[in-house]
């Protein structure tokens, strides 16, 4: 007898357990909170390090939401998170980011976060990463953290021209990595694409248990590639267009399984990135229109 | 046990329907929320030409409210008709699982009827159309939302029923953020819709940093949702069910199994949920499901829409 509305199934009704309410998502803190900027640092022409007074706990592949009040909020790759301070390296590259740079040591800005998947490594690893452009910035913190698990790191960091290079002293600096660099236009160190560096490298012998890359979309599908062809596991970044960072305004998911890259990335396996039919070919705007890389 | 249930002559697996503006942007993104356990599914609010949403911050929250103010933005009918497209291509192979319902948004009564027009059009129609003219995230740019006004209401609504010449069922969405639901959801009923969804976001409210003075969101007003809200979702859609007689899809404050039923027993026959994805993640329907699914075992429940309303009967 179901309950119809005669109150017959209240009769029938077992005597009910107790049973906590659900539990809800661990976060549930996504309001910007406004911090000082602490030290304002100029990296090369076009690149600045913002180091923020507030540590949010992040790991090397996260991303947080950088607010200008009355302006605009975007995301932006951890370039650093010492457990004290918040590093961002940041390049000039539009409206928001002019705005940015105009910020003086002492000045407020928004952040939250941290949002993302993290790089996944283990213990005493060797670890290629490969950074195109700004990407040099959050892998300089992922090589950090393989470094302090005991392992090493191949770094490779390709840029246009040595104007555009990022990160290259800290890196020289760090034990137990090996800074290698290519330039477009062959004005400091390998003259073309990191990736074509990696090979041959990997053609030479070199040994690595994983490859972690970050950087624009077709350099990254180039390292896939070469993961695929020498079977060494690889994760790379999806960056696509993010507003809330937490998986529910729905204007980062990518074709087509449909999931968004905030939760789901933007740090993916690069075989489940391949999955995708969008990658490596559009990504999509404000509006959700597609846009070819 | 099921929890199928018909609304509208459109059979739901589960009455669990993802809300307008969560997930919707691509139909690869609904086909995966309905893969996560929706019911049904709904689109982004779809404009008849490009329209840029606001700038961000857009969506805050925190355990206690949830804030947006997205701005509605649409890359225009013809993304949409590619979405759709996808969307029902997937459901046709899934034999008809979580149906799709179109939600259309404009600016003006006749450009309602202009996109309702325009999206009947589509190669395969959405199953339901949903008709959203109670944004409180646009009053900058178009004035107080129509479902704030009896005879604006209605008189979109004539057009929009019009305008689909009867191919698939209309469903309006209204603001709670009027002094009188009840004679809007009669008018609305009354001017030819075939369902009602009840409700929009409430308010609008604001969220001010208190470092800064400044208003957080970019818009500086958004729509208020989340759990807190479900004493006032309840009441409002157990007086308008006491009102009408065209089915009614209860949105707001639902996160749980508990949540669904109570708001049901209030008179709704779907259930839409767009921030208790915040909450408890994107699988938050499956959830759901689940926990409606075991308390309707408990309770000797065999069919859902027995306890439709029910509150209105024991």
């Amino acid at each position: 007898m179901g309950c119809g509305g005669g109150g017959n199934c209240c009769k029938n009704k077992k005597k009910a357990e107790w049973k906590p309410l659900p539990q809800l998502m661990g976060r549930a803190n996504d309001i910007p909170r406004t911090v000082k900027i602490l030290d304002i640092k100029q990296e090369n022409p076009s690149v600045k390090t913002f180091t923020l007074d507030i540590s949010v706990g992040g790991r090397p592949g996260q991303f947080v939401n950088l607010w200008i009040p009355r302006v605009n909020e975007k995301p932006f790759s951890i370039a650093f998170d010492d457990g004290r301070t918040l590093q961002l390296s940041i390049a000039k590259v539009g409206p928001f980011t002019e705005l940015l740079f105009e910020k003086k040591v002492g000045d407020k800005v928004g952040i939250r976060g941290p949002y993302g998947k993290v790089f996944m490594f283990g213990e005493e690893e060797r670890v290629a990463v490969v950074g195109g452009g700004y990407g040099a910035a959050p892998l300089y913190f992922t090589a950090a953290h393989v470094i302090a698990l005991g392992g090493t790191v191949e770094f490779f960091m390709g840029a246009r021209s040595k104007d555009h290079l990022l990160f290259t002293e800290r890196v020289e600096a760090l034990e137990g990595a090996n800074l290698h660099v290519a330039t477009d236009d062959g004005s400091v160190g390998f003259e073309g694409y990191n990736a074509t560096l990696l090979a041959d490298l990997l053609k030479d012998g070199l040994k690595l248990d994983r490859i972690l890359t970050v950087g624009p979309e077709l350099m990254m599908k180039a390292v896939s590639n070469i993961a695929l062809e020498y079977d060494i596991p690889c994760q790379l970044s999806v960056e696509r267009y993010m507003k809330c960072g937490f998986g529910v305004c729905g204007q980062c998911v990518i074709d087509d399984s449909g999931m968004t890259t905030c939760m789901n990335g933007p740090v993916m396996d690069h075989k489940l990135a391949r999955k995708h039919s969008e990658f490596g070919k559009y990504h999509r705007d404000s509006m959700g229109r597609k846009k070819d890389w | 046990m099921s929890l199928s249930i018909t609304y509208n002559s459109v059979a739901f697996q589960n009455p669990l329907v993802l809300a307008s503006g969560i997930l919707g942007v691509t139909g690869n993104s609904l086909k995966n929320v309905a893969e996560n356990g929706a019911g049904g599914v709904t689109t982004k609010s779809i404009w008849l030409e490009e329209h840029k949403g606001h700038p961000n911050p857009t969506m805050i929250g925190d355990k206690h409210f949830f804030l947006n103010a997205v701005g509605v933005p649409h890359g225009g009918i013809e993304k949409a008709y590619e979405e759709v497209a996808t969307y029902m291509a997937w459901k046709n192979e899934m034999d008809g699982r979580a149906p799709l319902i179109g939600n259309i948004i404009a600016n003006t009564a006749e450009n309602f009827g202009k996109t309702a027009e325009a999206l009947m059009k589509c190669e395969v129609l959405p199953d339901l159309l949903e008709v959203n003219i109670s944004c409180p995230n646009v009053e900058d740019e178009f004035g107080k939302p129509f479902a704030c006004d009896l005879d604006q209401a209605s008189r979109v609504t004539e057009i929009v029923k019009k305008a689909t010449q009867g191919k698939i069922p209309i469903i309006v969405k209204l603001s709670p953020n009027v002094d009188d639901i009840v004679s809007i959801a009669k008018g609305v009923e009354d001017a030819g819709a075939d369902g009602l969804c009840c409700f929009n976001t409430f308010g609008p409210g604001m969220a001010i940093d208190i470092e800064t003075a400044q208003p957080i969101l970019a818009n500086k007003v958004g729509g208020v949702s989340g759990p807190g809200l479900k004493p006032l979702v309840v009441k409002k859609v157990y007086d308008v069910y006491k009102a009408v007689k065209i089915p009614i899809i209860g949105t707001g404050s639902v996160i749980s199994g508990r949540d669904a039923i109570e708001l049901m027993m209030a008179g709704a026959t779907l259930i839409g949920m767009g921030t208790a994805v915040y909450y408890r993640g994107a699988d938050v329907f499956a959830k759901v499901a689940k926990e409606m699914e075991d308390w309707c075992v408990e309770n000797d429940v065999k069919d859902l829409s027995e306890i439709v309303g029910l509150a209105h009967r024991m």
